[in-house]
């Protein structure tokens, strides 16, 4: 029988010919990642183990932006002990404030992730790399010690949902939008325990920003992670990014799949999750009249470059409704230089929107643009679970960066056909 | 041999409601023991007792890989939770942690709020003493097991490191 892209590559980091789906492994990392969130907890994890060092300082990665730049004492302490550790360690890839980027953006942009890795991270995003044919996936904080003390990680061996892509996006449509169409249709918990592999020659038409977007949001429909096949654009972007060694692994022609889901992009119109799951999807069409007070465009899911043009194209010369408050959060220094160069904070800032150094505050509901009782956001991130951004009777709806941009000149949830004619 | 009352929730509890992010500038077990699950149950902190069981729907732990979620329920004194089915990386960090975590769909339908429940860990075995029922949920892959009898993945790889 024949295997699956990611049963494959940890057949590979377990050296093992052959992995049956449910078999528990023991695996090779080649990344090991952690943020000021986590690594605080995995850091004391780690001294209990008793072992003095890293098993290589390469290979660990702490990026300290969850709650940065610091929001109060606490966070600064618990970013004072992960700083420390870091430089105790010679942690080769600690990124500070001012150098630093949302974890997941930053990641690839710095090279650290390559086709055929197996990457673990303490942060539930961590499937975000799957855009490069690795396996990456999120755990917890003592997965996180348990790695950066023996290089290794346990898993059990997922089956996988195939997903085959064709056709070409519309004109105000992205990746977000397959995204949240895909999870709308299989549910929060649709891809549980398994793997959501993606191919077809529809993922040709997806650039690199796109298919970032969508293995970031695996884990909405529950997935152990996502996966996409490598193809020229991949090979590309890895040559511009990184010098790591890589291999691309393929799945089997015979590879067992439980489900096989053949999607036309082309048929796929903006698509918004209401509040309170991911999964409570209606299209641009089926909205309705809401009225919102926030938008949010950045982090992890949708703070790339081409996320800011899209935003930028629906924004430029125009203004922000007088009633939206609208932040915007480029996701690494790198992106946010590019979009200073390119003069889309200029087309931000005229239109009256606030820009935020990169940070993942609002998304979780941290700092930099909480929600009080009974308000509204339309925001560019991954989950609209009850009190993610702030009060527990706050409501968020996630969306791309066009449709989050068009809602903020309207202020209430619009198409970008509406806005841009 | 767990035994304690239950505490019953639904479908997609996420750990955003287990712990809200904004007290994630802690690691502290008790602090976090303070806030667990008031998003969605403001009672919850003042009426679980040591040694309760929780039990709930279908992809418990959905969301955020925040260990701060199976510690929080752990120092708030819940001894065990029973679900239909979990999210993965809130599985996989409870087993790391040692909080026993079981997924059996016919004890966690079949379970009301305040019933006295028994659980074993190590065959599986679940009895409902207020109904005079009993499950069996899947026990653990022998793997699992090894970890959970080290106390944890911290002990496990401390031991394999000698």
């Amino acid at each position: 029988m024949g295997m699956t892209m990611t049963q494959k590559i940890l057949a590979a980091h377990a050296r093992l010919e052959k992995v049956e789906p449910g078999q528990l492994i023991m695996a090779d990392l080649d990344l090991i990642l952690g943020n000021d969130v986590t690594a605080p907890v995995a850091i004391r994890e780690f001294d209990k183990i008793g072992t003095e060092w890293v098993y290589d300082k390469a290979k660990v990665a702490i990026v300290p932006d969850h709650f940065t730049p610091n929001k109060d004492i606490k966070s600064a302490e618990q970013c004072k002990l992960m700083r420390e550790f870091a430089h105790h360690q010679e942690i080769e890839n600690y990124f500070e404030i001012g150098q630093m980027g949302i974890e997941h953006a930053l990641i690839p942009e710095k090279g650290l992730a390559v086709p055929g890795d197996v990457i673990i991270g303490a942060d539930s995003h961590t499937c975000t790399y799957g855009a490069l044919g690795a396996f990456s996936t999120g755990v917890g904080s003592t997965d996180m010690a348990a790695g950066m003390a023996s290089g290794q990680g346990w898993f059990k061996i997922p089956e996988a949902i195939r997903f085959n892509l064709k056709g070409k996006l519309q004109p105000w449509v992205s990746g977000k939008d397959v995204i949240l169409h895909i999870i709308g249709m299989i549910g929060v918990d649709g891809a549980l325990y398994q793997s959501m592999e993606f191919g077809g020659e529809g993922i040709r038409n997806l650039t690199m920003d796109d298919r970032f977007t969508m293995a970031n949001m695996a884990i909405e429909a529950g997935a152990k992670n996502g996966i996409f096949e490598v193809d020229e654009q991949t090979l590309d972007y890895v040559k511009e990014h990184s010098t790591k060694e890589f291999k691309v692994y393929e799945p089997d022609k015979g590879a067992r799949y439980t489900r096989v889901i053949d999607i036309d992009i082309s048929e796929i119109r903006p698509t918004i999750a209401f509040p309170h799951l991911p999964d409570n999807t209606r299209t641009i069409d089926e909205v309705g009249e809401i009225v919102i007070d926030q938008v949010v465009i950045g982090s992890c899911t949708n703070g790339r470059i081409e996320d800011l043009r899209s935003a930028a194209r629906v924004l430029k010369g125009k203004k922000i409704h007088s009633e939206v408050r609208t932040i915007i959060f480029p996701a690494t220094q790198k992106i946010y230089l590019q979009a200073m160069r390119e003069g889309l904070l200029e087309i931000f800032v005229e239109a009256g929107a606030a820009v935020s150094t990169p940070t993942c505050g609002p998304c979780l509901g941290g700092h930099m643009g909480i929600l009080a009782r009974g308000e509204r956001a339309v925001a560019t991130t991954n989950r609209n679970f009850v009190g993610r951004m702030g009060h527990p009777e706050s409501e968020v709806y996630l969306a791309s960066p066009a449709v989050a941009a068009a809602s903020a000149i309207t202020g209430r949830i619009s198409s970008p056909e509406e806005v841009v004619k | 041999m767990i035994q304690g009352k239950v505490i019953k929730y639904g479908h997609n509890v996420d750990t955003d409601v287990i712990i809200p992010a904004r007290y994630l500038n802690t690691s502290d077990p008790e602090e976090l023991a303070k806030h667990c699950m008031e998003d969605l149950d403001k009672t919850f902190v003042d009426r679980v007792r040591k040694g309760d069981i929780m039990a709930a729907g279908r992809n418990f732990g959905s969301g955020s890989s925040r260990e701060h979620a199976p510690i929080a329920l752990k120092a708030s004194g819940i001894s065990c939770v029973v679900a239909e089915t979990f999210a993965r990386i809130f599985y996989r960090n409870s087993i790391n942690i040692g909080l026993p975590i079981l997924e059996c769909a016919a004890a966690a339908q079949d379970i009301s709020e305040g019933d006295q429940v028994q659980v074993d860990v190590n065959t599986g075995v679940i009895t409902n003493l207020t109904k005079g029922k009993t499950y069996q949920a899947e026990p653990f892959p022998a793997f699992m097991q090894e970890i959970i009898n080290a106390d944890g993945l911290i002990s496990y790889v401390r031991e394999r490191k000698k």
